[in-house]
């Protein structure tokens, strides 16, 4: 028997007035504004816009503010925002080969063209507390340099030369979206990238630190990590020619994997691929571990049983959004369900007790 | 195609991109700066959406949905017919309408004007807000020195 009941509507209106003002804190403090939020909580920033997989760092802002800093929430409020845009389009693939590089870096070649630049790293900080920021926000000038001019070459590109690295070779076509059709296993390497990119920056990070650990260990070294601007470009059919419709910061890794070689291919280099919006190194070098474990079939490698390489598992589960909306809905009334259970357990009692009781007499 | 259409094409290409990246606050200043303005119908009225943007797995190989980014859009008509197009990133449909305006005025008479006083200080902006960052990249460039060499 189904029960409906009604109620709560008070109290869960005074809960969201608590909400509200629990939210706004203290009132003999400065109220944060979205540009506060967007300037100096940037990374948080990035972190939304990439799991939201909705580039617009103002919105990503008012959705951080929104939910008290709680970046799932907010993530999840950024993904039902965007379920209300239409969409215009797709842009043609970004060429991340043009990127105005604020970073990059390469753990494999020292002398790569175009340098190693460090950018705005937390790299080689002494992770100690700095207790001068609590008191003021006075930043020293940031010293210039002779501006490179030239677009930084992909360092892949290098070993591309010699033959030594799988080659990425070139298509158009139209890529599977995740958000318009269900998954369905087993996924291509596009629909798991889309997956890997707006997936859980935790679990991506434990998945790949697994691979690191040994389940399907793949041998990564960071062949180049570049963070900057890209232009995104798109085909405007009332123009007939594409123009420029934005620009949007990427964080791009390449990882160079050992690769014994197989019955049809040389011994040679793979690759896995990172990529993600904003700022968000930690991110984009999980995915590109946890890609090319995954990868493991279509490079004829063994399945070792490893968590990282059942695709299943790791793109069913990477979605914080998904994961979060199941898990919590527990919390919510389940009185019937469980006065059913209530039910069931007394009657078990009563009937192992009944045993005991009727074992006893007999003794 | 001739050389002639072609040219006009990039131009066209040039500005309409410039528009769309251009910062909202710098653009609608710049735009607030022109006081000749002309009338306009709607052809279509300025929209918020989403456009999907893709990458390339490993960088130049297969196509990939790597998420979207919000975009507005509206078109314009001026009285003598010219029509224009705004595409602009982000929300402010304001500055899709400045941009589907500014895009038909450079094709009127309004051009040089337009160029002079709203084009050409938006590149000179953008790009020197270009240039400073990638001067403060150069400045975190690594210079490798040798410390102790191993033949003695």
């Amino acid at each position: 028997m189904y029960v409906a009941v009604k109620g709560g509507e008070k109290a869960i209106e005074n809960a969201h007035a608590w909400l509200a003002e629990e939210r706004r804190g203290a009132t003999d403090v400065a109220e944060l504004s979205l540009a506060q939020i967007r300037e100096q909580l940037s990374l948080a920033v990035n972190r939304v816009m990439a799991e939201g997989s909705l580039y617009d760092p103002d919105l990503a802002a008012l959705a951080i503010k929104q939910a008290r800093g709680d970046l799932i929430e907010a993530i999840f409020l950024i993904r039902a925002y965007r379920t209300t845009l239409p969409r215009f389009g797709h842009s043609n693939p970004v060429e991340t080969g043009e990127m105005a590089c604020d970073r990059r870096i390469s753990a494999t070649f020292k002398d790569a063209p175009g340098g190693q630049v460090l950018g705005p790293t937390f790299d080689y900080t002494h992770r100690l507390l700095d207790f001068k920021l609590a008191a003021d926000g006075d930043v020293p000038k940031v010293p210039e340099g002779s501006a490179r001019q030239e677009p930084t070459p992909h360092i892949t590109e290098f070993l591309k030369d010699e033959g030594l690295i799988q080659d990425e070779p070139t298509s158009d076509d139209t890529p599977g979206d995740l958000t318009r059709e269900p998954m369905e296993f087993p996924a291509n390497r596009p629909l798991r990238l889309q997956s890997l990119t707006r997936g859980d920056e935790g679990f991506v990070l434990g998945m790949a630190y697994s691979t690191q650990r040994g389940y399907a260990r793949n041998h990564a070294f960071v062949g180049e990590l570049r963070i900057g601007k890209v232009a995104v470009e798109m085909d405007i059919p009332e123009l007939g020619f594409a123009i420029d419709i934005g620009e949007v910061e990427l964080t791009e890794c390449e990882t160079v994997n050992q690769f014994k070689g197989s019955k049809t291919e040389p011994p040679q280099f793979t690759r896995g691929y990172g990529l993600v919006f904003g700022q968000s190194e930690r991110k984009a070098i999980a995915m590109a571990l946890v890609d090319r474990a995954l990868r493991w079939k279509e490079l004829g490698e063994d399945n070792l049983g490893a968590p990282a390489q059942d695709e299943e598992f790791v793109l069913s589960h990477a979605d914080n959004i998904q994961a979060t909306g199941f898990l919590e809905h527990i919390k919510l009334p389940h009185y019937v369900d469980f006065q059913s259970e209530l039910e069931l357990v007394r009657k078990l009692r009563r009937e192992a007790d009944a045993r005991i009781t009727s074992k006893e007499v007999a003794e | 195609m001739t050389d002639q259409t072609e040219f006009a094409i990039g131009a066209r290409r040039d500005w309409m991109g410039l528009l769309a990246r251009a910062p909202d606050d710098t653009l609608m200043t710049l735009w607030d700066g022109i006081e000749t303005r002309p009338s306009f119908d709607w052809l279509r009225r300025p929209e918020i959406g989403s456009v999907m943007v893709r990458g390339r797995t490993g960088g130049t190989g297969a196509p990939f949905n790597l998420g979207e980014m919000t975009v507005t859009r509206c078109s314009v008509v001026l009285q003598d017919g010219t029509v224009g197009h705004g595409y602009v990133q982000g929300r402010l449909k304001p500055k899709a309408e400045a941009a589907a305006l500014i895009d038909a005025m450079m094709q009127t008479g309004a051009a040089d004007e337009v160029q002079a006083r709203l084009l050409d200080p938006l590149q000179q902006h953008m790009q020197a807000v270009k240039s400073t960052r990638a001067a403060k990249a150069a400045a975190t460039k690594v210079e490798f020195f040798t410390l102790v060499r191993g033949e003695d």
